[in-house]
C-alpha cells in the first residue's frame, strides 16, 4: 500500500506533535497553519526583526515553546508546510483552503484536526465597545508585538488565563488596574484538593495570584461584570460583587473571557458527530480514546477537540497520530501508548478539576439585562432573542438564528453561539441541550467573493 | 397508537403553502390541523432565496402570482410581521441581443396579465444602475416586484393560523397515509394517528410521496438550489436581480448583506437537508463579481442550500386528486412557491371549504403526469 496521504490542520502543540510522530514513522504530511509561524496561540513567534527572549514572551513556559519551536523547525524539508493558510470548508475528502486571497484544495486519506481554541465570553453591557478585548486577544498583542491593549487594563472573567495575563501584563510593565475573578475565594479554596492533581501548573497559578497582590494589585473575588463605563470608550468597569454591592474599576480597557470553547468549527463540516458534555457545557466533537472522529479518517487532537490546556495537547497530538498510523497498517508501540496514557490520565484529573473550579457563569445568562448585545457581528441584543421565544415559541438554537439573525454574521456565530444558546436555555425553560448547537455552514471563516475567479 | 383529535381538513407539510392554508381555513372557522416532519418553514419554504417576483415567470403562474402580490404588502395586517417585504424592483438582465429580443417579447406577452414591465437599454441601465458590468446589454424590468424575508414569513402565517384556532404539530413526520371512511388518515413517526375530512398535500418536496400513496405518482424531482450571502456593504443594489439566461439571482438587503444564488448543491433526503459544494460556491461567487465589480471586495460569510421538488415543467401541482375525492395537492413548486404561498394557501381554503376557487388552476391539475404515470 503507497503511503496515505495525510494533512495535518494547526500547528500548536498537538498539530505540531502530531507531524512530527507521522514524519518519524515515515510519512510526509501537508500542514497547514493560519499563521506564519508555527507554535499556537499559545507558543506564537513574534514577528521578523522582534528580539525579545523566550522567557520574556514566555515566562514559565519558555522552555516548552523553545522546544516546541526547535521540534517543529528540524521537520521542515520533510513535510509539506503551508503556513499563512486557511482551510475553509472540508468536503468529503478534500479540504479547501484559502491563501492570499486565492482559493486552494488538498486531497487527504486521512486528517489531523489541531484546530485549537478560542476566548468564551459572556456578554455584558458595553463589551462591544472599543477598549474591551478578549483575554486570549490581549495575551496575543502582548505576546505578538509587544503591545498592551491598555495603560491601566482591568482583567476580568475566570479560568487560568485570567491571573496569567494579568501577571504577564504587569510583568511587562503595562498598568494593571484590577483583576476581577468571577469565582469566590471560598469556592475556589473548595476546588483545591482536585486542583492538587495539576501540581506544577497549580503552583503557577497560585504563584501568579500571589504576586500580583504582593505587587498592589486589586484582586476581586466572586464578582461578575455589569456594565462598561464610559460612552464612547472604556473608562472603567461596573461590576455587583459577592455582598450584591455597586461597585466601579476604573481604567482604559478591559480583557474579559471565561475560559476557553473549542474551535470546532471544522470537525462540523467534516460531518463529525458531536455530543453534549454537561460538565463543560458544551457541543464537543466525539472521540474514541485515541482521537479517532465519528468520521473515518478524520482525527481530531488538543484544545480543538477538547479544552485541557497545552500539556495535554502535546499528548493528544502524538495520540492521533499514532492512531492515524495503526490504522493505516503500522505497529503499534505498546510501551509508547502506555506512557501517554498515564501522562494524559494525570492531566485530565487536573482539567476536570479546572473546569469544575471555574465554571462559565451561565446564570448571567438568565440576569442579563435585555439590552446587553448578544451578537456584535449583527448587533441583536439579548432582549430579541426573548422576543424570538415569546412570540414565535422559538426553543432550538438554529431557528432562533433564522428568526433573530444571531450569529448570522462574519464569525458565523463562533463569539457569540455560547451565551445565545444560554439565554435561550432559561428563556425558554429547556435544557441547554435542547436548545441544540449551531449548523455548521460554509465557510468556517470568511472568503473573498474573488477567490475561485480565473486569473 | 394514539389518536388524535378528527379534524375537519388535515394538512401536511408545515412550508409557507400548508401555513397559508391553515391560517385561510382557520379564519373561515374550519377546523384544521397541520402537521409537520420538522419545524414550520424549515425546508424550501425558510431558505430559498426570498424572491418576490412576478417577473419572467411562466404566464400560466401569472394571474396566481398576480394574487400573490395583492397579499404580500398587506402581511403585517394579515400575520402581524410584514415578513420584511420590499417592493424594491425586479431587474432581468440581458447579455446578448437575442436575449434583449426574448425580453421584449416576454414583455409585450405579459401585458395581457397586468404585469407592466420596461425594457432598459444599456444607456438607461447606466443612468439608473450604473454599477452593472460593461456585459450587460440591457434588461427588462418590474417595479413592484422585490423580496421578502423567508425565514420569518412561514413562522408568522402559523403564529396567525395558531391564534385563529389551527392546530399545529411540528416535528409529527408523516409515515403512512389511508383512507379512513369518507376521511383520511395519516400515521406519524411517533405512533400518533391523525384523522381529517379534507387532506391537502402540502409536502413539498416530499409530495410526491403523498401522491403516490393514493396512485397518483408524479415525475417530481428533487434540487437544491445553492445560496450564499456576503458580509455587508452600502446598500447600492436595491432592485432584486435575474438573467434572462437563467444562472445567477441576486439581491441586497437594505442592513447590507448581498445574497445571490445559481446551481445545485447535493440532496440528502434521509437526513432531510442539503450540502453546499465549494466549486459552486466558489464560482457563483466569482460570477457575482464579474457581474456587479463593486462587489469584488467583499467576502462569502455564509452558503447554504435547501430541499425544494421540482416538476419537468416547471409549473406546480394545484387542485383536487384525480384518483382520490377529498385530497388537494399543492406541491412540487419548482422554486416558485414563497412568491406563490400566500395566494396558494387562499386557493387551497376555497378548494376545501367550497370545492371551487376564483382562480385559474387548470394548468396546475395533477391529470397533466396521468399519461406519463400510467407510462
Amino acid at each position: 500500500m503507497s503511503a496515505p496521504r495525510v494533512i495535518v490542520v494547526g500547528a500548536g502543540p498537538a498539530g505540531v506533535r502530531a507531524v512530527e510522530t507521522l514524519v518519524t514513522h515515515g510519512l510526509a504530511p501537508t500542514v497547514i497553519d493560519e499563521a506564519p509561524a508555527a507554535g499556537g496561540q499559545i507558543y506564537r513567534r513574534q514577528p521578523a526583526g522582534f528580539r525579545r527572549s523566550l522567557a520574556d514572551i514566555h515566562g514559565f513556559e519558555a522552555g516548552r515553546a523553545g522546544r516546541l519551536h526547535a521540534a517543529f523547525d528540524a521537520l521542515a524539508g520533510k513535510i509539506d508546510y503551508r503556513p499563512k493558510t486557511q482551510v475553509w470548508t472540508v468536503a468529503g475528502t478534500r479540504i479547501l483552503t484559502l491563501r492570499d486571497g486565492r482559493a486552494g484544495d488538498h486531497r487527504f486519506d486521512a486528517l489531523i484536526l489541531a484546530t485549537g481554541a478560542r476566548d468564551r465570553v459572556m456578554p455584558f453591557r458595553g463589551w462591544t465597545l472599543p477598549g474591551v478585548y478578549t483575554l486570549g486577544g490581549a495575551q496575543v498583542a502582548l505576546k505578538h508585538q509587544g503591545c498592551a491593549i491598555g495603560a491601566r487594563t482591568i482583567f476580568v472573567g475566570g479560568g487560568p488565563l485570567l491571573y496569567l495575563v494579568a501577571y504577564q501584563y504587569a510583568k511587562a510593565g503595562a498598568g494593571v488596574a484590577a483583576v476581577i475573578d468571577g469565582v469566590g475565594a471560598t469556592a475556589k479554596l473548595r476546588a483545591l484538593p482536585r486542583l492538587a492533581a495539576g501540581r506544577s501548573t497549580l503552583a503557577k497559578g497560585l504563584y501568579y495570584v500571589a504576586w500580583l497582590r504582593a505587587h498592589g494589585v486589586r484582586v476581586i473575588e466572586g464578582a461578575l461584570p455589569e456594565a462598561v463605563a464610559g460612552a464612547d470608550a472604556v473608562e472603567g468597569l461596573r461590576l455587583r460583587d459577592r455582598r450584591g454591592r455597586a461597585v466601579t474599576v476604573a481604567g482604559d480597557a478591559i480583557a474579559t473571557g471565561f475560559g476557553l470553547e473549542p474551535e470546532t468549527r471544522l470537525a462540523d463540516l467534516a460531518g463529525c458527530d458531536f455530543r453534549f458534555d454537561a460538565g463543560d457545557r458544551l457541543w464537543l466533537p466525539e472521540t474514541d480514546g485515541e482521537g479517532r472522529s465519528s468520521v473515518a479518517g478524520i482525527y481530531l487532537a488538543g484544545d480543538g477537540a477538547r479544552i485541557a490546556g497545552a500539556l495535554a495537547a502535546e499528548i493528544t497530538g502524538e495520540r492521533a497520530a499514532r492512531a492515524l498510523l495503526a490504522d493505516f497498517g503500522q505497529a503499534r508501540d505498546p510501551a509508547r501508548d502506555a506512557v501517554l496514557r498515564r501522562r494524559l490520565g494525570r492531566l485530565d484529573r487536573f482539567r476536570a478539576a479546572l473546569a469544575h473550579a471555574f465554571p462559565y457563569p451561565h446564570q448571567a445568562a438568565a440576569a442579563m439585562a435585555d439590552a446587553v448585545m448578544l451578537c456584535r457581528c449583527e448587533a441583536i441584543a439579548a432582549g430579541a432573542l426573548r422576543a424570538a421565544v415569546r412570540d414565535l415559541g422559538c426553543d432550538d438554537l438554529n431557528r432562533a438564528k433564522a428568526f433573530t439573525r444571531i450569529g448570522m454574521g462574519r464569525c458565523q456565530g463562533r463569539f457569540c453561539a455560547t451565551a445565545a444558546a444560554e439565554v435561550l436555555a432559561a428563556t425558554s425553560g429547556r435544557d441547554l441541550a435542547a436548545v441544540g448547537r449551531p449548523r455548521g455552514q460554509a465557510p468556517a471563516k470568511p472568503v473573498p467573493l474573488t477567490a475561485g475567479a480565473d486569473q | 397508537m394514539t389518536a388524535v383529535d378528527p379534524t375537519e381538513v388535515l394538512i401536511v407539510g408545515g412550508g409557507g403553502v400548508g401555513c397559508a392554508t391553515a391560517l385561510g381555513l382557520a379564519r373561515r372557522g374550519v377546523p384544521v390541523t397541520m402537521i409537520e416532519k420538522g419545524l414550520i418553514g424549515g425546508q424550501a419554504s425558510g431558505v430559498n432565496f426570498g424572491g418576490v417576483r412576478r417577473h419572467g415567470r411562466a404566464l400560466a403562474e401569472l394571474p396566481l402570482a398576480n394574487r400573490a402580490r395583492r397579499i404580500w404588502p398587506r402581511l403585517k395586517a394579515l400575520i402581524g410581521h410584514d415578513g420584511e417585504f420590499v417592493a424594491s424592483g425586479h431587474l432581468r438582465l440581458a447579455r446578448s441581443a437575442a436575449e434583449m429580443a426574448e425580453a421584449e417579447s416576454y414583455a409585450e406577452a405579459a401585458r395581457a396579465y397586468d404585469l407592466d414591465l420596461a425594457i432598459l437599454d444599456r444607456r438607461a441601465l447606466d443612468a439608473r444602475f450604473p454599477w452593472l458590468a460593461a456585459e450587460v446589454v440591457g434588461a427588462s424590468f418590474c417595479a413592484d416586484d422585490g423580496s421578502a424575508n423567508p425565514r420569518l414569513v412561514a413562522p408568522w402565517f402559523a403564529r396567525a393560523a395558531r391564534a385563529a384556532g389551527a392546530a399545529i404539530h411540528e416535528r409529527a413526520e408523516a409515515t403512512a397515509f389511508a383512507r379512513d371512511g369518507d376521511g383520511f388518515r395519516v400515521t406519524t413517526r411517533d405512533g400518533r394517528a391523525f384523522t381529517g375530512r379534507v387532506l391537502v398535500n402540502a409536502a413539498g418536496a416530499w409530495g410526491g410521496r403523498l401522491a403516490a400513496a393514493f396512485g397518483e405518482p408524479v415525475p417530481i424531482e428533487t434540487i437544491t438550489p445553492q445560496m450564499t450571502v456576503t458580509e455587508p456593504a452600502p446598500y447600492v443594489i436595491v432592485p432584486v436581480l435575474g438573467m434572462i439566461s437563467g444562472g445567477l439571482y441576486l439581491r441586497q438587503i437594505p442592513r447590507g448583506n448581498v445574497i445571490f444564488g445559481r446551481g445545485r448543491g447535493v440532496a440528502d433526503m434521509a437526513a432531510g437537508r442539503a450540502r453546499v459544494l465549494p466549486e459552486v460556491s466558489l464560482d457563483n461567487a466569482a460570477m457575482a463579481a464579474r457581474l456587479i465589480p463593486r462587489l469584488a471586495s467583499l467576502h462569502v460569510i455564509r452558503t447554504w442550500s435547501g430541499l425544494e421538488g421540482e416538476m419537468p415543467d416547471g409549473l406546480p401541482v394545484i387542485g383536487q386528486s384525480r384518483t382520490t375525492p377529498g385530497l388537494l395537492h399543492a406541491f412540487g413548486f419548482s422554486g416558485h412557491g414563497f412568491q406563490l404561498g400566500p395566494a396558494v394557501g387562499e386557493i387551497l381554503a376555497e378548494l376545501a371549504t367550497s370545492g371551487r376557487t376564483t382562480s385559474p388552476i387548470a394548468p396546475f391539475d395533477i391529470a397533466r403526469f396521468a399519461a406519463a404515470g400510467d407510462g
